[in-house]
């Protein structure tokens, strides 16, 4: 089909999973709705206390008004009020992607630039020793949980060389030196994990377009196994590569908010736990709620990324 | 070897030998093979899946799988091509010896364009800019009779026919104007017409620029278009050579007797009356370590003998500048 | 060469299968046997370092590592198999039934797999405990649910590839319904395929738990869990680090063993499945 079509069939799947994931997550939530109220007024407060309360925050609605009142909220960029913090969620939240944001942007370029250079090191030196040593190393990267990893990182850096701080967030206002001295010990937890997996993924795809006919073409044109690997393979490989850095990002949030618990660090994953701590159930949902968002809108962006880089994908889709 | 006799060889392979390594251990592909190709000839190389034949044309590129081990002499224009360096093998590729693949669809690269893909090789050799090399490679699909130039530059290889896409891969391979254009099987996998139209352009390109022309089929029809002069190769080994009426008239060595057997022979059946069975030679051709000593044909040879199974049969003269390896064409009247 | 004989040659897969062996072992000789009870608090000895009373030391209220660890894998390999048996059950069934009746059917599961994708174990444990409460049954369920793509996907794109074949035509032609088919002809066909994903997901599984059970969502005291153990042991970071050392040992072994066995697996039954890699 026509790439301007297959961008519209695109968007609208975007749209309609969207609009699913926030059904579902209201309903996973919404099955308590009297909570919040005798939370905020403890538990020795008599029920028509609660009930007040209760309808005062429009918990006594039916399902479906609250679940589009809570949708255009979500629209109008209003999520709504913690009653453990007693903010509004939208501050909440945009002070703790202050943190959540760079980390995960940070692992990202880490995972992206070890991953790429690794997998296509690899693959030039197959089936050479390079290559079995990096399969070996990656094979390891997979089997390490991220958060022992970064308990280890924290012993190695922080208890015993002191170079970097055990957990904590020194905050932006000193300089952004001080808020990435943070990130670190992170970001790089983050990243050994991730890129093991992907470094695999870029290997066996750069491998498999070095197969293929068309290098062999490339060959016999007169281009060295160097232009070869960058002009041809490359590019050809990239597109299962970008369908798993898509993938992976479902990860690399999930990591997130594992990692910023081992480093005690303020984001949004933090949030997110204290808030089930506190049974603040409209934090969880709107920030559970943001997480898919972004997973979704990621995989939308690689749909797109892909037909850019192969224009045959927008032909055969449905 | 079997060498013509020419004035200035611009092709001159002596006793090349090429080993793979296989699963049950090193097999020869490729054992004493030579012969000479002079600026402007065509020869073709017959053979089915197994001869040597594609390994012939991956060993002249330089392009053997890693493990191959090679022994004897490829000389281009005077320059030794065995074992000589990665840097000045590319320099030659693409440039002063060109190769055209068999499979039109998988041959191009489906995420470039067309046009980039046929300039490649005037950037990589001559340093053209991009804008000369795109109005060059736009002569260059005019010569290879696509008919909408500037279209075809844009499009992708998807977007083509198998046709279109092999009249663009001969395009990429006189990019440079090569002294010596390889064709490996060009017209196998395309339709009977298309195929009549590709080796027609072939035959013209060749006439027209005076490159010397390697073309490797198993297709007698194909080659009997293009080809002065013809190798029949089989287990790794030239077994006939001659000029292409000679050998196709001739059929001195037993298994060019049998290749030209096995065609499909259609309208005799019919007039005939009685059928013919489709004759096949019995067997199959042996796997590279498997090969027989002695002929590698012998065991599937109707006319073997104690001394084929013993050593490799000598040359044996049957013509001018024709000869076939078979120990029984020394005897007299065994030539049909 | 018979399977056999491949297996034994073929360095990853035996690797794996034996740190495979040696974790059900483990956990098999939990029930009988642990060289101290593992609810048992010795709290003079609290923190102490390897000895040969306690041979890889004690955690902060005087327990046994090693009977903690060794009890420990009972709860991994269970919440591998349940996960998986979870995944396997609603995921193989929901694929074979996408590729045997295609068009909308097929659209439909392939898009709810599609959309379970956006919820990773992880995200989905956290909405189901803040509902229901931390356990370690809730984050199984969780874990189990996100099995289900996975497996829905991978057998669907496997059964398609049997669907397609001769004797299936054939056995179509001579009537046999599908469900008849996908029973006899295509599920024997695509075991190999599941099987390696199995082992793969197991793996996933027992990362996934203890992710979850580190940060406190998972298994619950007095339970003994690796993931647990870690949180623990990072308290006593600065006290006794060789605490964090051998939870996640046991951890990237039993994984690193799986993932081996899983690759070995896919290489030994069918080579050309490594190449989809």
């Amino acid at each position: 089909m026509r790439m301007s079509v297959f961008v519209l069939k695109r968007f609208a799947a975007f749209l309609a999973t969207l609009v699913a994931a926030s059904v579902v997550i209201f309903a996973v939530q919404g099955v308590l709705p009297g909570n919040a109220a005798e939370v905020m007024l403890g538990t020795s407060a008599t029920p028509e206390a609660v009930a007040a309360m209760s309808s005062q925050l429009g918990l006594d609605r039916p399902a479906p008004a609250r679940y589009l009142s809570w949708v255009r909220g979500l629209m109008a960029g209003d999520l709504g009020r913690s009653v453990s913090y007693d903010t509004p969620i939208s501050s909440l939240i945009r002070e703790r992607l202050a943190v959540s944001a760079p980390l995960a942007a940070m692992a990202m370029l880490l995972t992206t630039g070890i991953a790429l250079s690794l997998g296509l090191y690899a693959a030039s030196r197959h089936p050479h020793a390079a290559d079995v040593g990096i399969m070996a190393l990656s094979q390891l990267g997979i089997a390490i949980p991220s958060f022992w990893f970064a308990i280890l990182l924290i012993l190695a850096f922080s208890v015993k060389l002191q170079w970097l701080p055990a957990g904590g967030f020194a905050g932006w206002d000193d300089g952004p030196w001080q808020g990435l001295r943070s990130l670190i010990l992170p970001a790089v937890a983050l990243a050994v994990v991730q890129s093991a997996i992907l470094t695999r993924i870029t290997r066996s795809a750069v491998l498999d377009v070095l197969r293929e006919d068309f290098v062999r073409t490339a060959r016999a044109k007169g281009l060295n196994r160097h232009q070869v690997l960058w002009r041809h393979a490359l590019r050809n490989a990239l597109v299962p590569v970008v369908t798993v850095m898509g993938l992976q990002f479902a990860n690399l949030l999930t990591g997130t908010v594992v990692v910023e618990n081992v480093f005690s660090l303020p984001g949004v994953g933090r949030l997110v736990f204290q808030a089930i701590a506190n049974r603040d159930m409209l934090v969880v949902q709107d920030v559970v709620m943001l997480l898919a968002a972004a997973v979704i809108l990621i995989n939308f962006a690689v749909d797109l990324v892909s037909v850019l880089i192969d224009p045959r994908l927008a032909l055969s889709a449905r | 070897m079997l060498a013509r006799r020419c004035d200035q060889a611009m092709l001159e392979i002596t006793n090349l030998r090429v080993t793979l390594p296989t699963v049950r251990g090193p097999g020869a592909a490729l054992r004493d093979v030579g012969f000479s190709l002079a600026p402007g000839r065509t020869l073709g190389l017959i053979g089915e899946s197994g001869s040597g034949k594609s390994m012939l044309a991956l060993a002249l590129m330089g392009l053997l799988p890693t493990g191959a081990r090679t022994s004897g002499s490829i000389r281009f224009k005077g320059q030794e091509l065995l074992g000589a360096r990665e840097a000045d093998l590319c320099r030659l590729r693409g440039n002063r010896i060109g190769m055209v693949f068999q499979e039109p669809m998988t041959t191009l690269n489906p995420l470039h364009r067309v046009g980039d893909q046929v300039a490649e090789p005037l950037r990589l050799h001559q340093g053209m800019t991009q804008s000369a090399a795109r109005a060059h490679a736009s002569r260059l699909l005019d010569r290879v009779r696509l008919p909408d130039a500037a279209g075809t530059l844009r499009a992708y290889p998807h977007q083509l026919s198998g046709g279109q896409r092999q009249r663009v891969t001969i395009a990429m391979a006189l990019a440079c104007a090569p002294d010596l254009l390889i064709a490996d099987e060009p017209t196998t996998a395309l339709d009977v017409t298309t195929q009549r139209e590709i080796l027609a352009l072939i035959k013209d390109l060749v006439r027209e620029t005076g490159m010397a022309l390697l073309m490797i089929s198993h297709d007698l029809d194909a080659m009997s278009r293009v080809a002065e002069h013809v190798m029949v190769m089989y287990g790794g080994t030239v077994v006939e050579s001659g000029p292409l009426a000679s050998v196709f008239a001739r059929l001195a060595h037993p298994y060019t007797r049998g290749l030209f057997a096995a065609r499909p022979r259609w309208p005799h059946d019919r007039l005939g009356g009685r059928r013919q069975p489709l004759q096949t030679i019995p067997g199959r051709v042996p796997e590279l370590a498997d090969m027989p000593a002695g002929c590698p044909f012998s065991n599937r040879c109707a006319w073997t003998i104690q001394a084929c199974l013993s050593q490799a049969p000598p040359v044996v003269d049957v013509g001018p500048a024709h000869g076939a390896r078979c120990v029984r064409l020394t005897e007299p009247g065994f030539l049909r | 060469m018979s399977a056999l004989a491949r297996a034994r040659r073929h360095p990853g897969f035996l690797a794996g299968a034996l740190l495979v062996a040696c974790l059900i072992g483990v956990a098999a000789l939990s029930f009988v046997w642990t060289p101290y009870p593992t609810s048992e608090m010795d709290i003079p000895h609290k923190l102490a370092a390897a000895s040969a009373a306690h041979w890889l030391g004690t955690d902060s209220l005087g327990r046994d590592i090693a009977s903690l660890l060794i009890v420990g894998a009972r709860n991994s390999i269970a919440v591998g198999i349940i996960a998986v048996g979870i995944g396997v059950s609603f995921g193989v069934g929901l694929g074979l039934l996408a590729a045997a009746r295609r068009g909308a059917v097929e659209e439909l599961i392939m898009r709810l797999s599609d959309f379970t994708f956006a919820f990773p174990a992880l995200l989905s444990a956290i909405m189901l405990t803040a509902v229901y409460g931390p356990g370690l049954a809730i984050s199984i369920v969780a874990i189990g649910i996100f099995n289900v793509p996975v497996f829905a996907r991978i057998t669907r794109a496997a059964a398609l590839g049997v669907w397609s074949r001769e004797y299936v035509l054939a056995a179509r032609a001579c009537g046999q319904g599908a469900w008849s088919i996908s029973w006899h002809h295509v599920l024997p066909n695509i075991l190999p395929v599941l099987i390696v994903q199995a082992t793969i997901q197991f793996a996933v599984a027992i990362l996934a738990e203890a992710a979850l059970s580190y940060l406190g969502l998972g298994t619950q005291p007095p339970q003994p869990s690796w993931g647990r153990m870690l949180n623990e042991a990072q308290q006593m970071l600065f006290q006794a680090p060789w605490l964090a050392i051998y939870p996640g040992v046991a951890i990237a072994l039993a994984v690193l063993g799986l993932n081996l066995m899983g690759d070995g697996l896919r290489d030994l039954l069918d080579p050309r499945l490594s190449r989809q890699r």
